[in-house]
C-alpha cells in the first residue's frame, strides 16, 4: 500500500547510546523481518523507550547503526511511533489527523476523508469536532493510534501505550493494534507488562540493563528463557 | 481552524490598514504632495499655524504640512533637504544657512516680542529695569531662578545674546539659579511656572499659553526684544526634490496683502502675538 | 486636584463630541500601532520561532540581543529612523519622512524585539511538548515553524497585546520621524506632548484618558474573543 519497495527488514548492528557519560545501551544487534509483531520486553530502565526512538530516528546512536532497506524520507514518512503520553495537538481531533496528513503531503481534498475514516476505525466518529485535549486518556490515545494509522505508516512504534490506561481502555488500544496488524503493518512495541506482551508478541526482544539478552519466537522466550534474567523476569521476579 | 486566530487575521487587517486610502495619499508622488513647511514651537504655539495655512489653503488649493522644532533643529533639517521651506527666527542662523546656499532668499514675514517673564512679586525687581540687559544682570545678582531653553533654538540664540550684552554667560558658568531644560518653550514656560521662577520667551507663545501660575510679563519693551520671523524656501539647486513652485507661492502669500492681514487681524483673548511687516 | 477633575470632563467632552479632528487623531493613532502590531508579528513569529528551534552559531547572541532590544528606547529608535529616511539619509529618496509610513517603520522596530523574544519563550516552552511527535511525523521546517505559531496561538494573543501597548504608548520615536503634523501624522501621544507645551494640562490629561481607555477597548476585544473560544483557550 505504500510503495513498490519494503522498509524491511531492519537491521540493527551494535548500537550503543551514552548520555551524559553513561552507557544506556550497549552492543545492541537484531534484525527485524515483516509480518511478525516484535514486543521489546523488559523492567522499567531497560532501555526500551530508548531504543524504539534510536530505531525510529528520534535519537541519534553513540555508535553502531540502525539500516533500513529504504533510505531517507522515504524510510521516515513510512513510520509512525505512538509515545506513553499521547502528544496532542490543540485542535480538534479530526484536526489532530488531518495536521498529520498535512505534514505527510496528503492533497488537501484527501485529508479530511482519510481522516474520518481513521477516527471510525478507532471509534472516535462521535468525538471528531472536539478538542482532542479534552479527550478521556483511553481516547487521546486511540486518536494517536488513529493518526498514525492514518499515514498507512509499513510500521508502527509503540512506546508503552496503554501504561497509563486502566483495562478497559487497554483492551480497545489492544484490539486497534491487532487491527494494524492484520492490515499488515509491522507492530513494534515496547512494554514492560508480561501479559500484555503474551497476548500481543510474536517475537521478543528481551532487554536488560541496556543489553539485548535474548531475542527471537515470543513462544520459546516464555516456555524456556535462555537466561537468567529472562528466567526470572518470566517468573514475575523483579529486576533492578 | 479559527479564522479569528492572530495569524490568520493579520494578513488581512495589514491590507486593510495599509490600503487605506490616508496611506495612498502619504506614498503620491512629489508633483501632488502636500508642501512641507519646517517652522518653530512659537508660530504653532501661539495658534497661528493652523487658521494661516487654512487660510493659504483656501486662497491657493496648495496643502501645506507643518513640522515644528527649535529654528536650529528646523533649519538642520532644511540643509538635509527636509522640508520645502522653513519658516525661523533665527537671524544669524539664516544668513549662514543662505550663505551656504540651502535657501535662495529670506522673507522677512512678520515680528514677535521677546519678553522676560517672571513671578508676579518680581524679587529681582525687573521691572524697573533701564533695558533688558540690565534687567538680565538684576536676576543674575540675587541670583534668582531663572529657566533657559537651552535647545540652540531663535529664543534662545537671542537670550544668549542678550546675556552677553550684560557681559555675563551664565550657561557657562555651572550656576544652580540658571537652569536649562533643552526642551522647547511649552515644556520651559511649565517648569517656570511651576518653580515661580524667571524666563525668557516670546509673545507668540506666551499670548495662548495656558499653565502660567502666579508668572506675568516683567519686561518687554525695547528695540532689542525685536523678534523677526522669516521664510526661507529651500533651494531647489541644491535639492531637486524640493517644491520650489508650491514654496514660491507661500512666500508670496505670506509676504502678500493676503497673508500680511489675516497675521496683523489674529489675536488671541485680543492681543495678536505677531506684527505684520507691511 | 483641579486639573485632574477639568480633565475628566474634557475626556468626556472629547469622547461625546465626536470632533473631526479628535477622531482622526484617533484613527490614525490606531492605523499606525496596529499596521506596526501587524508586521512586527509577520516578522516576530516566525523569527522567535526560529530562533527557539534552530541550533546555529551565534544563537546564544542573537537571544541575548533579541532580550535587550526588548528595551530599545523609543527616542534612539526615532533618530535613527530618522537619519536613515532623511533626505540626507540613505533611503532619502522615498521621502518618506514625516509621514504615518515612517512612523509605521519605527514602531515596527520598537516591537518586533518583544514579540520575537516573547515568541521565542513560548515556542521553546511547546516544542519540549510537541518535538518527538513533530519529528516522528518528519515535519519539515515551515510545518514545523507554522504547528508550533498555530497551536500557541493564544499565548501569542499576549503577545501581541504586550506590542500594542508599547507601540500606542511611545511618543518618542513617532514625534521625531512623524513630526507632529495636524492631520497628517498627529497621533495620541504626540497631541499630549503638544497640548503639554501650551499649557494646556488639562486637555493634555483628558487625552491621556481617552488613551488608556483605547488600550482598555483593545485589551477587552482580545479578552473577549478568547473567552468566547473559552474551551480552547483553557487548553492552552
Amino acid at each position: 500500500m505504500s510503495g513498490p519497495a519494503s522498509l524491511l527488514p531492519l537491521r540493527v548492528q551494535r548500537l550503543a547510546f551514552e548520555a551524559g557519560g553513561t552507557r544506556l545501551l550497549d552492543d545492541v544487534s537484531f534484525t527485524l523481518q515483516a509480518g511478525r509483531r516484535t514486543v521489546l520486553l523488559g523492567p522499567n530502565g531497560a532501555g526500551k523507550s530508548l531504543l524504539l526512538r534510536l530505531c525510529h530516528g528520534l535519537l541519534t546512536p553513540t555508535s553502531g547503526e540502525v539500516r533500513w532497506s529504504l533510505e531517507g524520507r522515504r524510510s521516515a514518512r513510512r513510520q509512525a511511533m505512538v509515545f506513553q503520553h499521547p502528544v496532542m495537538l490543540r485542535r480538534s481531533a479530526v484536526g489532530n489527523i488531518s495536521h498529520a496528513l498535512a505534514a505527510h503531503g496528503v492533497a488537501r481534498a484527501d485529508r479530511l476523508p482519510r481522516a474520518y475514516a481513521a477516527l471510525a476505525q478507532a471509534g472516535l466518529s462521535d468525538v471528531a469536532r472536539r478538542p482532542a485535549r479534552l479527550l478521556s486518556g483511553g481516547e487521546q490515545q486511540r486518536l494517536a493510534l488513529a493518526r498514525a494509522w492514518a499515514t498507512q505508516p509499513e510500521v508502527l512504534f509503540l512506546d508503552e501505550p496503554t501504561s497509563s490506561l486502566d483495562p478497559a481502555a487497554t483492551r480497545a488500544v489492544e484490539t486497534l493494534i491487532d487491527g494494524f496488524h492484520a492490515a499488515d503493518t509491522k507492530i513494534v512495541m515496547a512494554t514492560h507488562d508480561l501479559a500484555q506482551a503474551r497476548r500481543i508478541a510474536d517475537d521478543i526482544l528481551f532487554l536488560h540493563k541496556g543489553r539485548l539478552l535474548e531475542s527471537g519466537d515470543a513462544e520459546n522466550f516464555f516456555a524456556q528463557p535462555t537466561t537468567e534474567e529472562g528466567r526470572a523476569f518470566v517468573a514475575g521476579e523483579l529486576l533492578w | 481552524m479559527n479564522i479569528l486566530t492572530p495569524i490568520l487575521s493579520l494578513p488581512l487587517l495589514l491590507t486593510a490598514l495599509l490600503a487605506s486610502p490616508a496611506s495612498a495619499a502619504d506614498s503620491a508622488n512629489d508633483g501632488d504632495r502636500a508642501l512641507l513647511l519646517g517652522t518653530t514651537t512659537s508660530v504653532e504655539n501661539s495658534g497661528l499655524l493652523g487658521p494661516l495655512l487654512d487660510a493659504f489653503h483656501d486662497d491657493t488649493g496648495i496643502e501645506v504640512r507643518a513640522v515644528v522644532r527649535g529654528s536650529g533643529a528646523i533649519l538642520q533639517l532644511g540643509r538635509s533637504g527636509d522640508f520645502d521651506v522653513v519658516l525661523v527666527h533665527h537671524p544669524n542662523a539664516e544668513k549662514a544657512f543662505i550663505a551656504d546656499g540651502h535657501g535662495a532668499a529670506r522673507h522677512l514675514v512678520m515680528t514677535s516680542k521677546f519678553m522676560i517673564i517672571g513671578p508676579a512679586k518680581d524679587p529681582a525687581n525687573v521691572r524697573t529695569a533701564p533695558d533688558v540687559a540690565g534687567a538680565l544682570a538684576r536676576i543674575a545678582g540675587g541670583p534668582f531662578a531663572f529657566i533657559s531653553r537651552g535647545d540652540q533654538s531663535g529664543t534662545n540664540a537671542a537670550e544668549r545674546s542678550l546675556w552677553a550684552i550684560a557681559g555675563l554667560s551664565p550657561w557657562a558658568d555651572r550656576t544652580r539659579w540658571y537652569r536649562e531644560t533643552g526642551s522647547g518653550m511649552g515644556a520651559t514656560l511649565n517648569m517656570a511656572s511651576a518653580l515661580s521662577a524667571y524666563t525668557f520667551t516670546e509673545s507668540g507663545s506666551w499670548n495662548s499659553f495656558s499653565n502660567r501660575g502666579d508668572l506675568e510679563i516683567l519686561f518687554a519693551e525695547g528695540p532689542r526684544l525685536a523678534n523677526p520671523y522669516s521664510i526661507i524656501p529651500i533651494n531647489p539647486e541644491r535639492h531637486d526634490h524640493v517644491a520650489a513652485g508650491a514654496a514660491t507661492r507661500l512666500v508670496d502669500w505670506l509676504t502678500g496683502p493676503a497673508g500680511q492681514s489675516f497675521i496683523a487681524g489674529f489675536q488671541i483673548d485680543g492681543t495678536p502675538p505677531f506684527i505684520s511687516v507691511r | 486636584m483641579e486639573t485632574f477633575v477639568t480633565a475628566f470632563s474634557e475626556a468626556g467632552a472629547l469622547l461625546v463630541s465626536f470632533d473631526r479632528d479628535f477622531l482622526s487623531i484617533v484613527g490614525l493613532s490606531l492605523r499606525v500601532s496596529l499596521s506596526a502590531v501587524a508586521l512586527a508579528c509577520l516578522i516576530g513569529f516566525p523569527l522567535g520561532a526560529f530562533v527557539a528551534l534552530a541550533r546555529f552559531p551565534g544563537r546564544g547572541f542573537v537571544i541575548l540581543l533579541l532580550n535587550t532590544f526588548m528595551g530599545l528606547p523609543p527616542v534612539v529608535v526615532g533618530l535613527i529612523v530618522f537619519l536613515v529616511l532623511s533626505r540626507a539619509g540613505p533611503l532619502g529618496v522615498l521621502g518618506l519622512l514625516f509621514t504615518p509610513a515612517a512612523m509605521i517603520i519605527a514602531q515596527t522596530i520598537l516591537v518586533t524585539p518583544i514579540v520575537a523574544a516573547l515568541t521565542r519563550q513560548i515556542v521553546a516552552d511547546l516544542w519540549v511538548e510537541y518535538g518527538e511527535h513533530l519529528r516522528s511525523l518528519d515535519a519539515g521546517p515551515v510545518t514545523t515553524l507554522t504547528t508550533l505559531i498555530m497551536d500557541a496561538r493564544y499565548s501569542l494573543t499576549t503577545v501581541v497585546l504586550a506590542g500594542f501597548g508599547r507601540a500606542i504608548a511611545e511618543v518618542g520615536a513617532v514625534m521625531i520621524v512623524g513630526g507632529n503634523i495636524d492631520h497628517a501624522t498627529r497621533v495620541m501621544t504626540t497631541a499630549i506632548a503638544l497640548e503639554t507645551s501650551q499649557g494646556n494640562l488639562s486637555t493634555a490629561l483628558g487625552l491621556g484618558i481617552v488613551l488608556l481607555l483605547l488600550a482598555l477597548t483593545v485589551n477587552a476585544a482580545v479578552q473577549i474573543i478568547n473567552t468566547s473560544a473559552g474551551k480552547r483557550a483553557a487548553l492552552a
